[in-house]
């Protein structure tokens, strides 16, 4: 892979060098990539290739198993957030994140998306959280269907309105990168639509990671493209050149449906 | 000859044992006769024999166990020799038992001399039944066999037979248990409603003086309210204060922060304890934590401090069920979906936090749940309030103070010589099943909201 060709002017996040451990088998291999702020950068490859992995390693979710170990520098705006002076609550504030299976806590609407800002202190009044659940309501495309009923259950939403509902909640710590992992693979393709068309919304607000198993969803909702393969990082570049003109045959294979 | 059933019993498996290889070589011996294959295996046609060999006859054999001796009771009152017995009453009965001890030779000579006539009679009916006995187990035994041992052809299905006696044989096993319950249910109404013949249902429930005497019933006190308010305040409102809190930080730290290593101890020292008898805890709480509650009552001035205290009954039974608790709350919070703690850690939670507004939430309709079965558990509680919370039916909210509860009167009233009619005993009865109410309705309300619990995140 050449770093010639990325045009990633102004990384957000930048990781060199990482490897991902679970136990002692080797997840992630010397993975090196920057992320660009305002860009919708787009993770791609077969199941079991590490993407989901080292998207969990950009806001230390992989703390959360015991066996993981990650080594190698991950930057967030160069500050390594590794490093022991980084503060893990603070970091996932900053960079957010939605699972695969959408999973609204069994919580009203309104609490699921007040949640964040309350435990961050960034509402000091009822009226200022009111102001940032609808903001980050609207910012979700979600606003106009709960606005009457947001203190419902935020389980008895559809898939994907609770999906729509996690990106709000993660939004509504305003976040600088936001991280997706395969946010519409338990989604109808209506759902889906709807998801990609808030991703091409909220593209240069922040900087966005998708993990995605859809390589039609991949050409269409990102500008960057990186394709994992057995937890290497094969190839990084312009989404338009990884699916037209791959430098890579292994690129090639996977986006022709030869393998995976 | 007399009827040992344990000695038939035997005998009729040896006959199916002898049935069980019958049948499986006649099975064979058509099989490869006719040039055939079996439907079933050779051992099915085995085991069709058997069963059907031993299972009537071990049926008889229950039946005339139970009825035999009232027919030759019957038997030797029929007799000449029984004309000159008292009537009905103790000594008839006494003689009758007498003599038959002799006739079994469980005894060498009689004790009550009305008895010695009554022995040759009660031999002679003895031996006459057990032959009865024997000879129609037999006949039984052996019919059945043959009926069995007929039927074996090539094509016949002995595995579905037998397969649908051994579901038979499983289904009447779970019913043992309901019946039980049902059986249980039925003498508790019984008894209850002749209690509330003599005391009116509303002057148990609602009366407020409990002070019953032997000898007729005396108005005004079958009052149960001091009892239920005894049990309310040792079983769900002192022994909660204790199980709740310390329950649920224990599932909080086995669940979110105790190392594997830790988990792996301390759960199974927990459920030891849930093992530990009551009489146990009973003890512990008369003669170790009374005493000392008493004392610091009497070092804080307050008054009608007892070595009985609700509060020591209390405090220790809410130990005892800290380990059910906690096991409830455990499982509660471990079943909420391992998403929703992510969810929360990837807002920048703090694992505090995610626990405080996120998993106890989630988890709290199990939680609740488990409460009320372990209060239901709490109130039916009884060696630990017996020997600690004393028994004097006194209404106060002073928890230094003697209380007495449901299960601990229930214990008062059936222990020592009673009459068994007397509206005392039988109060016994009423308030047990009050009791039996009050767990069952609290039980169908936990195991409603547990699963409906449990659908939520299936």
């Amino acid at each position: 892979m050449t770093q010639d060709d990325l045009i990633i002017a102004d990384p957000k996040m930048r990781a060199q060098g990482v490897n991902v451990f679970y136990g002692d088998k080797q997840a992630i291999n010397d993975v090196s990539i920057d992320v660009g702020t305002d860009l919708v950068t787009a993770f791609i490859g077969p199941s079991g290739c590490g993407k989901s992995t080292f998207l969990r390693s950009l806001n230390r979710m992989n703390d959360t198993v015991a066996s993981a170990k990650v080594t190698g520098r991950i930057e967030l705006d160069g500050e390594d957030i590794y490093a022991p002076s980084m503060d893990v609550v603070q970091l996932r504030a900053r960079v957010g994140m939605v699972f695969q299976k959408p999973n609204p806590f069994p919580k009203s609407i309104y609490d699921n998306v007040g949640y964040g800002p309350r435990i961050h202190g960034l509402a000091p009044s009822k009226a200022d959280l009111d102001v940032i659940v609808e903001r980050a309501l609207v910012r979700a495309g979600l606003w106009d269907e709960v606005k009457d009923r947001l203190l419902e259950s935020g389980t008895a939403l559809s898939g994907g309105q609770q999906q729509r509902l996690c990106i709000a909640r993660a939004i509504a710590v305003d976040p600088e990168v936001i991280l997706m992992d395969e946010p519409c693979s338990a989604l109808d393709p209506i759902a889906t639509a709807k998801i990609e068309e808030l991703i091409h919304e909220l593209r240069g607000k922040y900087a966005i990671v998708i993990v995605t198993h859809n390589m039609q969803q991949a050409a269409r909702v990102s500008q960057r493209t990186a394709f994992f393969h057995l937890g290497t990082l094969v190839e990084y570049g312009k989404t338009t050149d990884i699916f037209t003109n791959p430098k890579q045959e292994r690129t090639k294979d996977y986006i022709t449906g030869r393998y995976g | 000859m007399t009827f040992n059933a344990a000695a038939l019993l035997l005998l009729i498996a040896g006959l199916a044992l002898i049935g069980w290889i019958a049948g499986r070589q006649r099975s064979n011996l058509l099989a490869g006769r006719a040039g055939t294959k079996l439907h079933s295996r050779p051992q099915y046609h085995g085991w069709y024999v058997a069963l059907w060999l031993f299972a009537p006859a071990a049926l008889f054999l229950a039946v005339w166990s139970s009825v035999s001796p009232g027919l030759i009771t019957n038997e030797v009152l029929a007799s000449e020799a029984a004309e000159s017995l008292p009537a009905f009453g103790f000594e008839r009965g006494a003689i009758l038992s007498d003599a038959r001890s002799v006739a079994q030779g469980k005894q060498d000579a009689v004790r009550l001399p009305a008895a010695a006539p009554l022995v040759e009679p009660y031999a002679a009916a003895a031996h006459k039944y057990a032959w009865i006995g024997i000879a129609a187990m037999l006949a039984l035994a052996l019919a059945g066999g043959l009926y069995a041992f007929t039927r074996i052809k090539p094509d016949f299905r002995a595995r579905t037979r037998v397969e649908r006696i051994v579901m038979a044989v499983l289904l009447l096993a779970s019913l043992v248990a309901i019946l039980t319950t049902f059986g249980i249910v039925l003498s508790l109404l019984f008894e209850s409603i002749r209690f509330f013949q003599l005391v009116s249902p509303m002057e148990l429930l609602f009366g407020t003086n409990w002070a019953p005497q032997s000898g007729a019933p005396v108005d005004d006190t079958f009052g149960g309210i001091p009892l239920f308010w005894g049990t309310v305040l040792i079983g769900a409102i002192i022994a909660m204060i204790v199980a709740i809190p310390i329950g649920m930080m224990t599932a909080v730290y086995l669940t979110q922060y105790a190392a594997p290593v830790v988990r792996r101890w301390v759960k199974p020292i927990l459920e030891i304890l849930a093992g530990v008898p009551t009489v146990v805890y009973g003890y512990f709480a008369a003669l170790t934590v009374a005493p000392a509650l008493r004392e610091f009552a009497v070092m804080l001035g307050i008054p009608n401090a007892s070595t009985e205290s609700a509060l020591a009954a209390g405090i220790v039974m809410g130990v005892m069920i800290i380990p059910f608790v906690s096991s409830m709350a455990d499982d509660s919070i471990n079943a909420v979906p391992q998403a929703m703690r992510d969810g929360s850690l990837a807002l920048g939670a703090t694992p505090n936090e995610t626990i405080r507004q996120v998993l106890i939430p989630a988890a709290l309709p199990g939680v609740m749940g488990g409460i009320l079965l372990a209060v239901s558990r709490a109130i039916g509680e009884t060696m630990i309030v017996v020997m600690a919370a004393g028994l004097s039916a006194n209404m106060t909210a002073n928890p230094f103070a003697s209380v007495t509860t449901v299960t601990a009167q229930i214990v008062k009233l059936l222990t020592g010589d009673q009459e068994f009619d007397s509206a005392k005993t039988l109060a016994a009865f009423a308030l047990g099943l009050v009791l039996f109410i009050v767990t069952l309705l609290l039980n169908i309300a936990a195991l409603r909201i547990v699963k409906k619990y449990r659908e939520a995140y299936e």
